[in-house]
């Protein structure tokens, strides 16, 4: 059992929930209420990790992280360090990959306010902070909760990505999914079937909880 | 406009715009008055309530209330809804979900100490007559109660104006009248100006002091529902307030003696014409209250009585009550009026017969500031 691996898998999970959660509050609500004409567009970038294969992502984020790129240059400036294979590396790697699972069920929550219940606040004499806490936030809880649970699960399993940009650096960038496949390819099938009922009970126990929390409550009995 | 604005009444509005709603409403409400906003789906009845809690900007327009701007388009003035203490009951009622009774009152009273205010959304909760139920959700209430929920909510704010938006269209018949009832005796207890939104006629003329008619975003006629519907300002409004008998005639003079002339017939109106020019074509109108049967056999020779004679074309049996349709030879004109369903039998009307009236003098109700032909093309 290689707890290093699942180590580093449970933070980088942890970062990238933490990280996207306001990103995705934000944008979910702007692209939620926003009317313009490239809103087609953004809702197409966002979506877009979603239908790119794995690798290709993790290739492009290789070369955007690279000495050679503005990024990679950018971040080697500022903290004298490289991205690729590093923790931070694939930490970044994974908010790109993860962003929409972070912003769509957001999104969805929030396009599913009625708009007067807002206004009917606003009569109230409630002012748009207060509404947002008040109102839209416990009425948008069970979108964060589920764009959480996906984001944790999806970034548990992320191979391709990880691999392209991280390698398999033990402490930091091997992950539990990245040492399930060293374990296969030494022929250690029963290493690999231990960590896989370790991935699958931490997935499990994660999304468990988290539907838990969002679980149906009295108000939305209909 | 301003002298208007300062005047006695609580809540003056008068708001323009070319588009995109069209509007060019003015109106005013006084404390303790209900005006009913009235018109066809998508008269602007909706969009001047927004505009008066704030949710809504028309592009020129001042809407003050107790003295305060609350908009002034030429001084730049717009106050957020929050500023402008606004009691709003919206058509769905907009009730927040996942709060209780208790707490969507509650959250109205951000104007209170904290202490207070759990004590004070129970009191208004037990006023709409929900006590026991504060602890519902509103997927728990039924329509009715929803609707009293609602109610509370706007009240809790101690408004300036309590604005509904066809607050009694989203429950079933028993509970309307219920809560038609209950709002007419809420009136008594509060004393500010409170505007209804409805598109049910029958409604406003029984809650409202004063009707105000809406069509494509105008103010089109504004006054007590009585008067209203018995001197309609033009065809237009004749038609939005659902009456019939609008007909076009001549004004003629005989004798030195002024009359209406009607096809064949040669009509005496009570008052209005003899301020009219001699030959001017003018809409006039007839309540159907002032339409009055002849027995068979025995015409009427009253004075003023203005016999005229048609078939009918059409009987309409809506329970203790029958409308009948008459058809005269001199155009397509048809005269409508209700009589009691056994005395339609008793002068054996039927389709086809024919059958005389008399149309009363002191109702006839002439529109001379119109051209009578508009209204044709849309009826």
């Amino acid at each position: 059992m290689d707890w290093t691996a699942l180590s580093v898998s449970l933070r980088l999970a942890a970062f990238t929930c933490l990280l996207l959660l306001p990103v995705g509050l934000l944008l979910g609500r702007w692209l939620a209420r926003a009317r313009f004409h490239a809103k087609p567009l953004c809702e197409a970038i966002v979506a877009l990790p979603l239908v790119l294969p794995p690798t290709v992502l993790g290739f492009y984020l290789m070369m955007s992280f690279g000495s050679e790129a503005p990024l990679g240059t950018l971040w080697q400036r500022v903290t004298g360090e490289g991205l690729n294979f590093t923790f931070t590396g694939i930490l970044l790697a994974s908010l790109v990959a993860n962003l929409p699972f972070a912003v769509q069920p957001v999104q969805r929550a929030f396009e599913s306010i009625p708009p007067n219940l807002r206004e009917a606040a606003w009569c109230s004499g409630l002012s748009p902070w207060q509404t947002l806490w008040r109102i839209e936030l416990p009425l948008v809880w069970p979108g964060v909760i589920s764009a959480l649970a996906l984001t944790f699960a999806h970034t548990l399993g992320e191979f391709g990505v990880i691999l392209m940009v991280g390698g398999a650096i033990d402490g930091e960038t091997r992950t539990l999914a990245i040492a399930i496949y060293d374990r296969v390819q030494a022929f250690d099938e029963a290493g690999a079937g231990a960590m896989s009922a370790m991935l699958l009970t931490v997935s499990f126990l994660t999304i468990g909880v988290v539907y838990g929390l969002a679980g149906r409550r009295r108000w939305r009995r209909g | 406009m301003a002298e208007r604005l300062t005047g006695g009444e609580r809540l003056a509005v008068s708001v323009r715009q070319p588009g995109p709603i069209p509007l060019a409403a003015d109106f005013h409400c006084a404390a303790g008055e209900l005006l009913a906003l009235v018109g066809p789906s998508g008269s602007g009845k909706t969009t001047l309530l927004r505009a008066i809690a704030g949710l809504y900007r028309p592009l020129n327009g001042v809407i003050a209330c107790n003295g305060e701007r609350w908009l002034d388009t030429g001084s730049g003035i717009m106050c957020r809804p929050q500023q402008r203490r606004v009691g709003i009951v919206f058509q769905d009622y907009a009730l927040f979900p996942h709060l209780t009774a208790r707490d969507n009152v509650r959250l109205a009273l951000g104007h209170l100490e904290p202490q207070t205010r759990p004590a004070r959304a129970e009191q208004w909760l037990a006023r709409v007559r929900l006590d026991g139920l504060a602890d519902r959700y509103p997927v728990e209430l039924s329509g009715g109660q929803r609707q009293r929920v609602a109610l509370a909510r706007a009240l809790a704010r101690e408004p300036q104006v309590l604005l509904l938006d066809e607050p009694f269209s989203a429950v079933d018949q028993v509970t309307r009248r219920r809560l038609q009832r209950e709002l007419a005796l809420l009136r008594e207890a509060i004393r500010i100006p409170i505007i209804l939104v409805t598109h049910d006629l029958d409604e406003a003329v029984m809650l409202a002091d004063r009707l105000c008619v809406l069509h494509g975003g105008r103010t089109l006629q504004a006054g007590a529902p009585g008067e209203l519907l018995r001197h309609p300002v033009s065809p237009e409004v004749a038609r939005l307030l659902d009456r019939h008998n609008v007909f076009e005639g001549e004004v003629v003079s005989v004798a030195g003696q002024r009359y209406l002339q009607w096809g064949p017939y040669r009509l005496e109106v009570a008052e209005g014409l003899e301020a009219l020019a001699e030959g001017s074509r003018i809409a006039w109108y007839l309540p159907d209250s002032d339409v009055v049967l002849h027995r068979r056999g025995r015409p009427s020779r009253g004075e003023r009585e203005n016999p005229v004679t048609g078939q009918v074309i059409e009987m309409v049996v809506l329970g203790g009550m029958t409308s009948i349709t008459l058809g005269f030879d001199h155009g397509r004109e048809t005269l409508r009026f209700d009589i009691a369903t056994h005395a339609a039998r008793r002068n054996g009307l039927a389709r086809g017969e024919q059958a005389t009236v008399s149309l009363l003098a002191g109702g006839i109700h002439l529109m001379p500031d119109v051209d009578p032909t508009i209204d044709e093309e849309r009826a």
